[in-house]
């Protein structure tokens, strides 16, 4: 079943009272594809991202993840099936050790955790797989450093290693470039595209060039509405696009 | 990929160096040694009166530790912690009123209705969060209060006056006030050792990081409810224990272990003491107990006077008596660095 989505989106939709944030939006990303969804401030690209990983209810529509429905699962529940994200404000454990945030993305998968004895820290099992995926993002070194002490940029990057340790099937990355200076985006858009064909991926950003470089494909988000979607020169190209979003920015 | 490869080869690189159980417990084995040694000291004088006081402070100190796992490393403010320990006591009163004396017994049901009653209120109450946890942890404590104030076939509001200590196979194991005080002080022991195993635990782990960030937990796939659910009915347990032992050294069992004021108490013992660290617990629970007794030896108004020691400590002592220790040099490494 390879051209079978991964990630399928039908008719989603939610509401905030009379604020309609996600209007009818139906996606679908097929297995391997680099997806970013664009658009304006407000557009409801965060809370597109809440609802697929569970976060935040949906009002109606579905999701499915290899065409089994998951709009009902927990948040929990979902990453289990290997879907993961990370979030647009920087969310880790401030107080554990750069290597113990992303061991416990490890030992999420790895067994129970209903395990009262024994030094969780010490577990090399844990441990082993936990470095490869700091090295990867080029953390080794601050492994053992307070996540708490980590430069904001470094930060970004321990929040993928975490997603990346939790192996998923298919990444939804919202805005990992917020906040960074250049070099450290550069860092961020040369690992992204390190991920690419390694799992299905959802980026939701702001930066167009990285947008750009990185995207097979590109969705349109405004008012809570996809306008359009289609390979990055199409969108780019596209008539509305340019009308409702893209005016304003800077075309190469 | 070469640079996990140099990684793994030296496992843990610049982890600090693992030193024996009894250098990383300094601190632990330094308190309990001393608790040992009270009985010897209270030879010299008021050997009743002093082995009382602390025992007293040997039961709360296992109260304040179980309190210290929900409250210092979950995060979660129960503020009907109180609850489980007239749980344990009325388990001990029941029974024994029943004609069931044995310890063999007694303990374990004390330790089953506490635990019960930690799983149901627990499985309600941790559905809410922040405030409203606080506030239906108050309420499932006053109900637990209320409940023994009306079971007049127990002595009601008045409570009840056991017949003796419990015994263990029929053998009055806990008759003498030393051998009981040496009783308490084991499962204080046992306790902590116990606490101490759960914290660096993978379970432990998960305990830890929910404190810290809730929602990172659940995006790499934790389901906290069962987490937290798990160690409040451990906390529940263990603070049983105490209820136990209190009934016991007290021989008498009365609503008043589990008024809301009690709660408080409890968590201000594991305030002062230094949250999260274990020994913070059983460090404020001697302090509170002792400082207690201490300053209603001048005044029957010694809560005017603790008052505003407790309000100078949050202030100036982040970290409670121990976090004012660990600002000594070297205090910090002696100890171990838990917490």
């Amino acid at each position: 079943m390879a051209d079978r989505p991964v990630l399928s989106l039908v008719n989603l939709r939610k509401a905030y009272g009379a604020l309609v944030v996600t209007d009818d939006v139906s996606l679908d990303i097929p297995a391997g594809e680099f997806h970013a969804v664009i658009g304006p401030n407000g557009a409801g690209k965060t809370t597109l991202i809440h609802q697929i990983s569970g976060l935040a209810p949906s009002d109606s529509g579905q999701i499915l993840l290899d065409g089994q429905d998951v709009t009902r699962l927990s948040m929990p529940q979902r990453v289990s099936r290997g879907l993961v994200r990370s979030f647009q404000i920087t969310s880790i454990l401030p107080g554990f050790s750069a290597l113990e945030n992303v061991a416990l993305a490890v030992q999420a998968r790895s067994g129970s955790s209903f395990r009262f004895f024994g030094d969780a820290a010490k577990e090399e099992a844990l441990n082993h797989p936990a470095r490869a995926a700091l090295a990867e993002v080029g953390l080794e070194a601050r492994m053992h450093m307070r996540a708490s002490l980590l430069s904001h940029g470094e930060k970004r990057q321990l929040e993928l290693a975490i997603a990346l340790a939790a192996q998923p099937r298919v990444m939804l990355l919202d805005e990992p470039l917020a906040g960074t200076g250049h070099e450290e985006s550069e860092a961020l858009i040369a690992l992204m595209k390190r991920l690419k064909g390694r799992a299905t991926i959802l980026l939701v950003e702001h930066d167009m060039e990285a947008v750009f470089a990185l995207a097979d494909r590109v969705s349109v988000l405004v008012y809570g509405r996809v306008i359009a979607s289609g390979p990055p020169q199409a969108v780019r190209e596209n008539a509305e696009v340019r009308a409702a979003y893209l005016g304003e920015e800077e075309l190469a | 990929m070469s640079a996990p490869a140099h990684s793994a080869a030296p496992p843990a690189p610049s982890m600090p160096t693992r030193r024996p159980v009894w250098a990383r417990e300094a601190l632990a084995v330094a308190l309990f040694l001393a608790l040992a040694l009270i009985p010897f000291a209270a030879a010299l004088g008021a050997e009743s009166y002093l082995l009382s006081l602390c025992t007293r402070v040997v039961i709360f100190g296992i109260a304040a530790l179980s309190l210290d796992l929900i409250l210092g490393y979950g995060a979660l403010v129960s503020f009907g912690h109180a609850a489980f320990l007239g749980m344990g006591a009325y388990a001990v009163g029941i029974l024994s009123s029943h004609g069931i004396k044995d310890a063999s017994l007694q303990l374990p049901a004390a330790l089953a209705a506490s635990a019960l009653f930690a799983l149901v209120t627990g499985a309600l109450s941790l559905r809410a969060k922040g405030v409203y946890f606080i506030m239906i942890t108050l309420a499932f404590g006053q109900m637990a209060f209320f409940l023994a104030v009306s079971l007049a076939a127990y002595g009601g509001d008045d409570g009840m006056t056991l017949s003796g200590r419990s015994r263990l196979f029929g053998f009055e194991w806990i008759k003498g006030d030393r051998a009981f005080y040496y009783v308490s002080l084991g499962f204080l022991v046992v306790c902590y050792a116990l606490c101490r195993s759960l914290v660096a635990s993978r379970f432990g782990r998960v305990i830890r990081g929910a404190r810290e960030n809730p929602v990172r937990m659940e995006a790499v796939g934790f389901p906290l409810f069962r987490y937290q659910l798990a160690i409040y009915v451990v906390a529940g347990a263990m603070c049983g224990l105490a209820g136990f032992l209190l009934a016991n050294q007290a021989e008498f069992v009365s609503p008043a272990y589990m008024t809301w004021q009690r709660s408080g108490e409890l968590i201000v013992m594991v305030v002062l003491g230094g949250l999260g660290s274990l020994h913070g617990a059983i460090i404020g629970a001697a302090a509170f107990l002792l400082l207690e007794e201490w300053l209603s030896g001048f005044t029957e108004h010694w809560k005017l006077i603790f008052g505003p020691f407790l309000v100078l400590v949050v202030l100036f002592a982040r970290g409670g008596i121990l976090g004012a220790l660990d600002r000594v040099p070297g205090f910090r490494r002696w100890r171990g660095g838990h917490g």
